[in-house]
């Protein structure tokens, strides 16, 4: 009966239960909870998200993909450590692991670094889901131990091959391939039981991470995810601080989206403008909250631990 | 026919791929946090049965394909065609190449029902009821008050076709047999 909830009410406890925990846990460090909105003017940069549209005060606006923007404009003018808990909407995104609007933890740490911030992450998630092991890669490191290449020694035509058995006769982009291969190959043979992070992706994957040229020539960026049993549950950055870098990095999110989505969007002038007013150097991550509750109550479907999935809401 | 995009793809949606019809098993979003979503797909090839694994871009099209179900009542083969009859009161009849049949084959009996599935018009793939009755045409003779003990020996069907039967079972009998595992069910009742 489609009346009812979608989760047990034990998984609703569970849930009760978590948030206290994760509060307890950020107010024993001294971290601010916030609040930031919900609806915003501006959209995400990123191509490969797309916002809820809705029409408030008579004109378009956003459902927010991640509340990024508007919490790096609190760091900039002195917040100083937050963290927020909120429902964030990606379009599009329906499936056993996903529902289009879901709930996020982020947070920020100012003078944390990767090595830093995946610490307390591994803290934070690993005490709640009783998890003590801990793996951690670099993204080529898990490419060549799991699936036998080298993301940034292979050729494109290589990476095209290894993805044939998966897409067929369609064509990829390189960051594309290496995304089959991340999410076809690597994942399901990550070490089970275990917290699994996989930092210094690939400067094209940088998002909005600093970059830095290692010992190997490689731009690297200083970004991280963590996974559980395959589940992809948190992304971390050191964070772009550089005015003149995210300006070029929204130009090319913006020739991307007109040619992949064929839209405009607006491009957020407040975040910019924070930018440019200084932000404290800091490092970020957002995890998604309903996989950990997955994984802490063996669900294998993202509406079990939802009070209303999107079929019922 | 018309195009379906990735967001579409719900089980039982039938699309063309590389040339065959198949029918969408399973569709799993596959968007990691930073890059491009996927559709991680299983379909089952309408013309082989072989269950496909195939990712597609999220917003790719698929053909859809002209694939319709038909109940059909069995009639004959002339060797060559398996004919079938539309149940459906327009009695149009249709021939089914051996291909199409596949091992159903060993199931057909004329007057039943089977599934017909139609490609462009054409039957591609047959399939039998779980149940169907048919009659024993050799096996050793059967062995009188034999009727608890384990024990079985193979028999031969009308179609040809060989089953394990309990060591009590004669000639002539009718038996029913369960398609699914090609296995002796019971005597056939009535």
């Amino acid at each position: 009966m489609s009346w009812q909830p979608s989760a047990s009410i034990e998984a609703l406890k569970e849930r009760g239960m978590f948030y206290r925990y994760i509060r307890d846990f950020f107010y024993g460090r001294d971290v601010l909870e916030v609040e930031t909105p919900l609806l915003s003017h501006a959209a995400v940069s990123d191509a490969n998200l797309l916002p809820v549209v809705v029409q408030c005060m008579g004109k378009a606006s956003y459902l927010h993909t991640s509340p990024e923007y508007p919490m790096k404009r609190l760091l900039a003018s002195g917040s100083g450590d937050i963290f927020q808990i909120s429902k964030v909407f990606r379009d599009e995104e329906l499936g056993s692991r996903h529902n289009p609007e879901f709930s996020m933890l982020e947070y920020y740490r100012l003078h944390f670094n990767v090595a830093t911030l995946k610490d307390e992450v591994a803290q934070l998630v690993g005490d709640y889901l009783n998890i003590q092991t801990r793996q951690d890669y670099s993204y080529r490191q898990a490419l060549i131990k799991y699936a036998h290449v080298d993301p940034f020694a292979a050729s494109d035509e290589q990476l095209s091959e290894m993805v044939v058995p998966f897409m067929g006769s369609l064509t990829l982009n390189r960051d594309e391939c290496l995304d089959i291969i991340m999410s076809h190959v690597v994942e399901p043979l990550l070490p089970k039981n275990c917290l699994v992070f996989v930092s210094q992706y690939p400067a094209s994957q940088a998002a909005l991470a600093q970059t830095y040229e290692n010992h190997e020539g490689h731009i690297i960026a200083e970004r991280f995810e963590l996974y559980v049993n395959g589940l992809e549950l948190a992304n971390g950055y050191h964070e772009l601080t550089d005015i003149v870098e995210q300006k070029k990095r929204f130009a090319i999110e913006k020739v991307k989206r007109e040619n992949q989505l064929g839209v405009q969007r607006e491009t957020d002038q407040h975040f910019l403008d924070a930018l440019q007013h200084g932000l404290p150097n800091c490092a970020g991550v957002a995890l998604g909250l309903d996989r950990i509750l997955m994984l802490k109550l063996g669900a294998k479907n993202i509406s079990e631990v939802i009070s209303f999935n999107f079929d019922r809401a | 026919m018309a195009n379906f995009s990735t967001n579409e793809f719900k089980s039982g949606l039938k699309v063309m791929l590389e040339g065959d019809p198949c029918s969408i098993l399973e569709n799993e979003l596959v968007k990691p946090g930073k890059g491009q979503a996927f559709s991680r797909v299983k379909l089952r090839n309408l013309k082989t049965g072989r269950v496909w694994e195939r990712t597609f871009k999220s917003g790719e099209k698929l053909e859809g394909a002209d694939v319709m179900e038909y109940d059909m009542e069995y009639l004959y083969t002339d060797g060559e065609f398996f004919h079938f009859m539309a149940t459906d009161g327009s009695f149009e009849q249709f021939g089914a190449p051996v291909d199409a049949v596949g091992e159903t084959k060993n199931w057909l009996k004329e007057q039943e029902k089977y599934e017909v599935t139609l490609f462009n018009g054409e039957p591609i793939a047959v399939a039998a009821p779980n149940f169907v009755d048919l009659e024993v045409v050799e096996t050793d003779p059967g062995l009188k008050g034999d009727t608890a003990q384990g024990g079985s020996k193979p028999a031969y069907l009308t179609t040809g076709a060989m089953v394990r039967v309990p060591l009590f079972i004669n000639i002539g009998e009718v038996l029913r047999i369960d398609t699914r595992t090609g296995e002796y069910v019971s005597r056939a009742k009535g």
